[in-house]
C-alpha cells in the first residue's frame, strides 16, 4: 500500500510537471525555440495569484483566473519584445535572449516584491481520502484532475479546431503554413498565450503542494519539466504528458526508496539514458521527407 | 494581371533577383526557364510573400502584394504550389485540402471546391483519411496542386511540378495543368524541364543569375538556339 500512495504522490507532481512541459513543447513546436523564461512565468503566476488571495482577498478561483489572464499577457508581451524581432536570427541569439528574458523577470520580481520568501496560502484542505491503509490527498487527486482536463481541452482544440489545425501545420512547414494564408506571427502568439496561462495554473497547484514563494521559485520546476518535455520527445503533446508523469513518478519513488539527495541526479540520469536510446525522445517523431 | 516590375531580391549581401520585370496576362500560361540557381524559386517565393524584395513592385491587378502583409495574398486570389510540394505530411489529405482554403469564408463554396478537386483527382478522393505523408511523390504532387486549388486562385504559381516524377506522370501533370488554364485559371510555371513548359506556355522568360535574358512567345523560344543548346539539350 506504501508504494502505491508514493505512486499517487509522484502522478500529483508529474502532472504539475506536465502541465508545465506543455508550455515548452508547444513553444518548441511551433516556434523552434526553447523559451528558458518560461520557469519565470510560473513565479510570476504565483505572486500574481498570491497577491490576489492575500493583498487583495480575492476567492481562490478568482484569483487563478486573474493569474493566468496575467501570464498569457506577459507571455504574448515577451514574445512581441523579446522574440520576435529576432525570427530570422539564429537559435543560438533566441536562445541567449531567453535566458536574458528570464533573468530579468527574477530581478524585477526581486525588486518589486523583494527577495524574501512569502508564505502562499491554503486553497485546499489538508484532508485526505482514506481507503483502507492507502491515503490520497485532496492535492493529489485536484492536481490530476486539471491535468487531465488541461491535456483532453489541448487535445481537442489542436486537433478539431481551425486554429488548431493551423497550429499543426505551422509546427510542420511554417513557409508552407504561410503560402496558405496562415497569419504565422498570430499562431506563434496564441502559442505563448497557452503556454504562458499553463504556466499560471501549474503555478498555483505547485504553491498549494509547496506553499512558498520566492523569485527564484519557477527556476527548479522549469528545468524539470523541460527535462520531462524532452524526455516524452519534444514538439509532442503527449510526450511532454507522458515525459511530465514519469518524471513525476521516477522522482517520487526515488526519494521514497533511494535518496532524496540523489533524486535529481537519478532523475537527470534516466534523461540521458533515454536520449542515448531515444535521442528524439519517448513520443518525439523522427523527421523524414519524401522526394 | 500580374506585373513584376524591377524586381531586385537579396539574401543578406548577396543580390539573387537584380531587376527583372515580366508579365502575365490575364488567361495565360507563362513560364519562367532556367538552370539550377537562376532564381527562379527566389522569384516564386517573393511573389506569395515568403520573402520580401529590396526593391520593386509585384502589382496583382494593380495593387503592390510588396505593401501587404503575406498571409493576406492568397485572399487576393494568388496560390501557390511550391517546390517539393510540402505538403503537410502529418495531416490527412482531407485536412492538407481544408487548410488551403484556410482564409475563405463561403462554406457553401469550399465544399464544391472540395468535389471538384475530387473529381480532378480521384486518387485524392479514395485516400482522402490517409496522412499526406503516405502517399507516393506523384500523389503529393496531386494533392499539392489540389490544395493550391482549394484557395480558389485567380492565378496559380507552380514551381517545378514535375520534380521527381516518372516521365508518364510529369506527361500527367502537365496535361491537368493545360485543363485548370482552360477553365479559366491564370498559370505562372517555373520549370528546369523547359521542354515540357515551352510545350503549353503562351509565352516565357528565360532567367539566368537573377536577370531575364530572353522572352518570347512558347515556340518562339523552344525553336531558339540559344535556347535550344542552354535548355533542350542541343
Amino acid at each position: 500500500m506504501e508504494i502505491l500512495s508514493y505512486l499517487i504522490n509522484g502522478l500529483g507532481l508529474g502532472s504539475v510537471y506536465a502541465i508545465i512541459a506543455l508550455g515548452y513543447t508547444m513553444v518548441y513546436g511551433i516556434a523552434k525555440m526553447l523559451n528558458f523564461a518560461h520557469g519565470d512565468i510560473i513565479m510570476v503566476g504565483a505572486y500574481l495569484s498570491f497577491f490576489a488571495m492575500t493583498r487583495f482577498q480575492l476567492p481562490v478561483i478568482v484569483s487563478v483566473a486573474l493569474a493566468v489572464l496575467g501570464c498569457t499577457i506577459l507571455g504574448v508581451v515577451v514574445e512581441r519584445l523579446a522574440y520576435k524581432p529576432l525570427r530570422q536570427a539564429t537559435s543560438l541569439s533566441v536562445l541567449i535572449t531567453a535566458i536574458g528574458v528570464s533573468y530579468f523577470l527574477q530581478n524585477s520580481a526581486q525588486l518589486l516584491w523583494s527577495s524574501s520568501t512569502k508564505v502562499y496560502p491554503t486553497i485546499i484542505s489538508n484532508g485526505a481520502i482514506k481507503i483502507g491503509s492507502l491515503s490520497i490527498s485532496y492535492l493529489s487527486i485536484l492536481t490530476i484532475l486539471v491535468c487531465i482536463l488541461v491535456m483532453t481541452c489541448l487535445t481537442l482544440f489542436v486537433n478539431k479546431t481551425k486554429t488548431g489545425q493551423a497550429m499543426r501545420a505551422c509546427a510542420e512547414d511554417k513557409g508552407a503554413a504561410q503560402l496558405m494564408g496562415i497569419n504565422v506571427n498570430h499562431i506563434i502568439s496564441i502559442t505563448f498565450a497557452i503556454g504562458s496561462g499553463l504556466a499560471a495554473i501549474a503555478a498555483v497547484l505547485l504553491c498549494a503542494a509547496y506553499p512558498s514563494v520566492s523569485p527564484t521559485l519557477g527556476s527548479m520546476p522549469g528545468i524539470k519539466a523541460f527535462t520531462a518535455a524532452v524526455f516524452g520527445g519534444i514538439g509532442s503533446i503527449p510526450g511532454a504528458f507522458l515525459g511530465g508523469i514519469l518524471l513525476g513518478v521516477i522522482e517520487t519513488l526515488t526519494k521514497a526508496y533511494i535518496s532524496t539527495q540523489l533524486s535529481d541526479a537519478i532523475v537527470f540520469a534516466v534523461l540521458i539514458i533515454v536520449l542515448l536510446i531515444k535521442p528524439a525522445g519517448l513520443l518525439g517523431k523522427k523527421v523524414s521527407e519524401k522526394v | 494581371m500580374l506585373k513584376i516590375e524591377n524586381l531586385v531580391v537579396k539574401y543578406g549581401m548577396i543580390e539573387a533577383i537584380k531587376g527583372i520585370s515580366f508579365e502575365v496576362r490575364d488567361g495565360e500560361i507563362v513560364t519562367l526557364i532556367g538552370a539550377n540557381g537562376a532564381g527562379k524559386t527566389t522569384t516564386m517565393h517573393t511573389i506569395s510573400g515568403l520573402l520580401k524584395p529590396e526593391s520593386g513592385s509585384i502589382l496583382l491587378d494593380g495593387e503592390d502584394l510588396v505593401k501587404i502583409p503575406s498571409h493576406k495574398i492568397v485572399e487576393r486570389g494568388l496560390a501557390q504550389v511550391p517546390e517539393r510540394r510540402r505538403v503537410f505530411a502529418n495531416q490527412t489529405v482531407e485536412e492538407n485540402l481544408s487548410l488551403g482554403a484556410y482564409t475563405r469564408k463561403d462554406k457553401e463554396g469550399v465544399e464544391e471546391d472540395l468535389k471538384n478537386v475530387f473529381a480532378r483527382f480521384p486518387r485524392l478522393e479514395e485516400r482522402r483519411k490517409q496522412l499526406a505523408g503516405t502517399l507516393s511523390g506523384g500523389e503529393q504532387q496531386m494533392l499539392a496542386m489540389g490544395r493550391a486549388l482549394m484557395a480558389k486562385p485567380k492565378i496559380l504559381l507552380m514551381d517545378e511540378p514535375s520534380m521527381g516524377l516518372s516521365p508518364l506522370l510529369v506527361k500527367e501533370i502537365f496535361r491537368i495543368i493545360e485543363e485548370i488554364n482552360k477553365q479559366g485559371t491564370t498559370i505562372l510555371l517555373v520549370e528546369q524541364n523547359a521542354k515540357m513548359a515551352l510545350g503549353i506556355a503562351d509565352r516565357a522568360y528565360v532567367l539566368e543569375t537573377g536577370k531575364i535574358t530572353l522572352e518570347g512567345t512558347g515556340e518562339e523560344l523552344a525553336n531558339d538556339t540559344r535556347v535550344q543548346q542552354a535548355y533542350l539539350g542541343g
